[in-house]
């Protein structure tokens, strides 16, 4: 008898094993589906206004016409003035877990705040941001105090990404250093820092992407309605894609169907284009790997 | 080096040429009663033993015996480790380790060869270049000296020579390993460790290693943790045969391949049949 010969039970294992690979591809198909449905509407509805006069107008009567420039600097102020509050402190905060701290109870209650405030919901950042940065540290409303419900709101996002690169380099590269007599800071300036850099400006654009696209925490804390004047400084409110949609969409009568859908591709294009930015990074360097 | 091989092992009794050689020579390593914990986990307990200045002193015994952790307390690596607690005294050169005001220049005085090969994520130059850095030489000539130095002496700059910009990480298993040397000698070490070296390195790299090693012996004290027995006859002075945590024996090499030895599990082990 042929020992390879095909038997009922592998035909049945077979069959199985087809059927299981195929509930698992449609689920995965499924994921992208609400993701080509958004895409297609948002370009279907609002593509049409979505032009270079749209990105860099000013919003005209009563904003039911015009551009919308002042939302979409605004966005990207707010962007960067969060990032520039929380890209220091993640990252420092990563490299303390990662590499310094030994593991006892205030660690793990640190990392347990960390997965919490991961966990909390926007709304609530945004009225903790009220609380701390508009009344008690008196930003009042401002770019400042919106960036920073929004450095808070995002550091668990750069913390998480930071401490999982660095985490990423090999120990006994580190061992290898320390036995050289080596400090612990000469070993993450020379060997851990180069090498998992890389991953923290990953997590840096996933979260840019992710704050650009938040409206709760910036409602109440530095974003408005509407004003013709661009922001002079951190102290001065500013309108904001997110909210402006929001606005739209909700509470200014009269505002032809077109406009939100354009405003919403443009935002969720920022988003994509940053993501894609992250991904091509990140190919680009794993390329480059030194080991 | 020819003559001092063949003077140690031609002479009919290797006791009175070990003594010959090194009961003038002082003690550099000095362990004293040295036992260490992982939390409640004993991996090492009461161990005692003198390493002469410029002597090869072997270490075997099968896994778990303790040996990789002796290694970690004498350069003070217990402080990276947590959980690990070290008891006892440990003199080097003279001076108690635990009392010694600076661990980074006691670590830089022992030079330390893992099992597994760490070509650290920069050029062949930079990874030798390490040390001296941090021992603060900035001069780029001098760099370059004490690299190719360092490099031949580890029998690997005919090979490098040509590539030394290239990663470190990227060279064969036993160029590696051969880079780890020369990284552990850039330190310019008065102590040599060697954790199993050869555990990753072909046979032909094994000898041209342990070639390296008769070299150094001249000028440095070389603790060989390993784990061929033939590998400790072939270079050391004397050996050390670790068990489950204790230090069964310690003998002139020879002795302990050739002769009836103190303990049966030392001969069971050096014939295959415990470990």
């Amino acid at each position: 008898m042929n020992p390879f010969e095909v038997t009922g039970i592998n035909t049945t294992n077979k069959r199985t094993q087809a059927l299981f690979r195929l509930l698992f591809m449609m689920m995965t198909l499924l994921l992208i589906l609400p993701v080509i449905i958004i895409m297609m509407t948002l370009v279907y509805k609002g593509g049409s206004v979505v032009t270079y006069d749209f990105l860099f107008s000013h919003p005209t009567n009563g904003m039911t016409a015009g551009g919308i420039f002042p939302a979409l600097f605004g966005t990207i102020c707010l962007v960067t003035v969060a990032l520039v509050v929380s890209v220091p402190i993640g990252v420092a905060a990563a490299i303390y877990l990662s590499e310094y701290a030994s593991d006892n109870w205030l660690t793990r209650l640190i990392n347990l705040s960390i997965v919490n405030l991961a966990g909390v919901p926007s709304i609530v950042h945004a009225l903790f941001g009220v609380g701390a940065f508009v009344i008690f540290f008196q930003f009042g409303t401002s770019i400042l105090a919106a960036s920073c419900t929004l450095a808070v709101m995002t550091l668990p996002v750069v913390i998480v990404a930071t401490r999982e690169s660095l985490q990423s380099v090999p120990m006994a590269f580190r061992e290898a250093c320390w036995n050289m007599g080596a400090t612990r800071w000469q070993t993450i300036r020379r060997i851990v820092l180069p090498n998992s850099i890389s991953g923290i400006l990953t997590g840096v654009i996933l979260e840019v992407s992710r704050t650009a696209g938040e409206t709760a925490p910036i409602m109440f804390t530095g974003a408005v309605f509407f004003t013709p004047f661009l922001p002079q400084g951190v102290m001065d409110q500013s309108m904001a894609l997110s909210l402006h949609l929001f606005v739209l969409s909700t509470q200014v009568p009269g505002v032809p169907e077109a406009l939100p859908y354009g405003v919403a591709l443009v935002l969720i294009s920022i988003v994509l284009i940053m993501n894609s930015a992250s991904i091509a990074f990140r190919m680009y360097l794993r390329g480059k790997k030194k080991w | 080096m020819v003559a001092t091989d063949a003077e140690a092992h031609a002479t009919s009794d290797p006791e009175a040429a070990w003594h010959q050689r090194f009961d003038s020579a002082p003690i550099e390593i000095e362990v004293n009663d040295l036992t260490i914990r992982y939390g409640e986990t004993t991996v090492l307990r009461g161990v005692n033993l003198d390493i002469r200045k410029n002597e090869i002193f072997g270490i075997i015994g099968p896994a778990n015996s303790g040996k990789t952790s002796l290694l970690k307390a004498l350069n003070r690596m217990d402080m990276f480790t947590p959980g690990m607690n070290v008891q006892g005294r440990i003199r080097i050169n003279g001076c108690d380790i635990q009392t010694v005001k600076n661990v980074y220049a006691l670590r830089r005085s022992i030079g330390v060869v893992f099992p597994l090969p760490v070509g650290l994520p920069l050029t062949v130059f930079e990874n030798v270049a390490f040390a001296p850095r941090l021992g603060g030489v900035k001069d780029q000539a001098e760099l370059d000296i004490i690299v190719e130095r360092c490099l031949r002496r580890a029998a690997l700059w005919d090979e490098v020579k040509d590539r030394l910009d290239s990663l470190g990480s990227f060279l064969s298993g036993g160029q590696q390993q051969r880079l780890t040397i020369a990284r552990a000698l850039s330190q310019d070490p008065n102590i040599l460790i060697l954790d199993e070296f050869s555990i990753a390195v072909d046979p032909v790299t094994t000898m041209r290693i342990e070639d390296v090693l008769k070299e150094l012996r001249k000028e440095m004290t070389i603790l060989l943790v390993t784990n061929l027995v033939q590998q400790a006859r072939r270079l050391a002075d004397r050996t050390a045969f670790f068990l489950n945590g204790e230090c069964v024996e310690i003998g002139m090499t020879e002795c302990l391949f050739t002769r009836p030895v103190l303990d049966q599990r030392t001969k069971d082990y050096i014939e295959g049949r415990c470990g």
